[in-house]
């Protein structure tokens, strides 16, 4: 490992997460189908369909989950490719890897044998890898969907509204606030440093710069804490969360929450 | 309280995105779950990493959104409770500046994502006996406990633990050198000033009648008659009508002809005060449910009033400035 690198890995991070925050905000105002629902069904349609699947036993079901995911992210003017890099890739790299081994180790069935290996393929152990693999991509996809067309402050409403306490929903979007703050702090210390360094620093003094920031960082965030609640304080803030919630259920609202319930439904009939 | 908690889960999502560099070369992540379990205390801790992994899940697609109950225990409720308890033990009376700290961040960094990795394995490992298809196929995760332990915690045991035992005991030191008020704990929220009524007293009522409500309503187990299924004793198994009984719940598969020897040897090691919820100086039933259940409740106080004493005694021990 250079020695740079474990900055430059961290500052990496740092801009995906900026971007994939971009892309979330640009994504939402396009006039998409998931789009046009209400924000409250789209977050109970799209929970719906991923408990469905992950609740679903047949392999072909979930497979046609899969599809109806896609068609879903299609028609919602979701780029397939960036779908692909984001979800598909990271998720068949990670649960891939897990689910590999199963291929050789569940018995039953042989159906391929790798020569020189001494290892075969069987059918109940592909059959558990495609479902464990499958069932992960799919749920994951129909999370970036919604994700990706519904703007978090909706996200967060429509949890209000299904009777979330007050207190979590404030909770997640100041924490969802400050996230992109301290990033950005953490980023600039680090880019900072970065600039500053000259030579090679010793593996010690690597942990050392690490353990530093994530210091500093901390009497920062604990710091801004007491302002945010002084100001809180200044707004008046007497312990009660009050959340707008203006959002109206029309009748394609009623339509698509139709739409997802039979869809989760028919899921878990057909793949119990 | 929810500014405190929602700055320290941007701080824990944050830490996660730091590669800590480790022996050997390599780097890893750290959660940031002691730090946090030692500068806010375990119930502090618990809430700001759920929120994080909570916005992790439902905003960045990382973790899954039907897993987060899982992760958030063992990486918020079961990170927090160990990081807490094992850097309790090792700190112990020592001064804040002391190195005993250090490293009893370092230790319970290290013990902490182990313990929460080995719950991890542990949930993994029991689906494949829980869930799977006629043909015996798994149907989630597809390895049992001999394969699924040693797969999670090899990883951990190297990398994961060592990284965020590398981040604690190193946080632990700068802020011991700059900022040692962290160090004692704003874990009562003693720094914040609360707004309005008090928040703790009302709810604490509200629990104490509904637990004597329970209590009160405990006889009702007598109405379930029969032990429950798995729940049987060596003399349930001897005997030949319980035995029936158990073959026409288990789907018509007989249970052995004599008590298991390891069950046998096994349950004379401790015999319960309160066998069967029914004391033995009680002879109503229903009186014996009640009283072992303002026993068992008066144990869960006494324990809880004991850890509250030693934990405000080691409080005690480290004046503010």
């Amino acid at each position: 490992m250079s020695q740079k690198s474990f900055i430059e890995s961290t500052l990496r991070g740092f801009t995906e997460a900026f971007s994939k925050a971009l892309i979330s905000e640009q994504a939402a105002s396009l006039p998409g189908l998931l789009q046009c629902f209400d924000p409250r069904v789209r977050v109970v349609g799209v929970l719906a369909l991923a408990v469905s699947v992950v609740l679903c036993r047949k392999l072909a079901v979930i497979a046609v989950m899969m599809g109806v995911t896609i068609l879903l992210a299609i028609t919602s003017h979701l780029s397939i490719w960036s779908i692909a890099r984001r979800v598909w890739l990271v998720v068949l790299g990670f649960t891939g890897l897990i689910a590999l081994p199963a291929v050789f180790i569940i018995p039953g069935r042989r159906i391929v044998l790798l020569p020189g290996l001494h290892l075969s393929i069987s059918a109940p152990g592909l059959r558990s890898a495609a479902m464990l693999v499958l069932r992960v991509e799919t749920a994951a996809t129909l999370t970036t969907a919604l994700v990706l067309c519904t703007p978090w402050v909706h996200i967060l409403k429509a949890l209000r509204a299904l009777r979330m306490p007050t207190e979590i929903v404030t909770m997640l979007a100041m924490t969802h606030r400050y996230v992109f703050l301290l990033i950005e702090t953490a980023n600039q210390m680090f880019e900072s440093r970065q600039s500053r360094m000259v030579g090679k620093l010793s593996g010690r003094d690597q942990r050392m710069v690490i353990a530093r920031t994530a210091g500093v960082l901390l009497s920062k965030s604990v710091e801004l804490s007491h302002e945010v609640y002084l100001a809180m304080l200044s707004r008046c803030f007497d312990g009660e969360v009050r959340v707008l919630t203006d959002f109206r259920l029309r009748a394609l609202d009623y339509l698509g929450l139709t739409g997802f319930a039979c869809a989760a439904w028919l899921a878990i009939w057909m793949g119990r | 309280m929810i500014p405190l908690i929602s700055l320290f889960a941007a701080f824990s999502f944050v830490v996660m995105m730091f590669n800590v560099p480790l022996p050997g070369g390599t780097t890893g992540h750290a959660v940031g779950v002691t730090v946090a379990a030692i500068v806010l205390g375990p119930s502090g801790s618990i809430l700001a990493v759920s929120i994080a992994l909570t916005i992790q899940a439902l905003f960045f697609g990382d973790g899954g959104v039907t897993t987060l109950g899982a992760n958030s225990f063992n990486m918020a409720i079961v990170g927090s409770l160990v990081a807490y308890g094992v850097y309790r033990l090792i700190a112990g009376q020592s001064e804040v500046r002391a190195r005993r700290r250090a490293l009893a961040a370092a230790i319970a960094g290290y013990v902490s994502i182990n313990v929460a990795a080995l719950f991890t394995a542990f949930e993994l490992g029991i689906q494949p006996t829980l869930f799977h298809d006629a043909s015996g196929v798994p149907l989630y995760a597809p390895y049992p406990l001999h394969v699924a332990i040693p797969a999670m915690m090899i990883g951990h045991l190297t990398f994961a633990g060592l990284a965020e035992a590398v981040i604690s005991a190193g946080m632990v030191s700068y802020l011991q050198s700059s900022d040692i008020g962290l160090l004692r704990g704003i874990g009562d929220f003693a720094g914040v000033p609360t707004a309005g009524k008090s928040v703790d007293s009302v709810p604490l009522v509200r629990l104490w009648w509904i637990v004597g409500f329970m209590m009160l309503c405990t006889p009702l187990g007598i109405l379930a008659a029969g032990t429950a299924w798995g729940e049987w004793s060596s003399a349930d198994l001897a005997n030949p009508t319980t035995q029936a009984r158990i073959e026409a719940e288990s789907g018509n598969h007989a249970p052995p002809s004599s008590v298991p020897a390891g069950l046998q040897k096994l349950s004379a090691v401790w015999t319960a005060p309160f066998p069967g919820y029914a004391p033995r100086f009680v002879k109503s039933t229903t009186f014996g449910y009640v009283l072992s259940a303002m026993f068992g409740v008066g144990l869960f106080v006494l324990g809880a009033m004991l850890t509250t004493r030693i934990t405000r005694s080691s409080h005690k021990q480290e004046p503010r400035p």
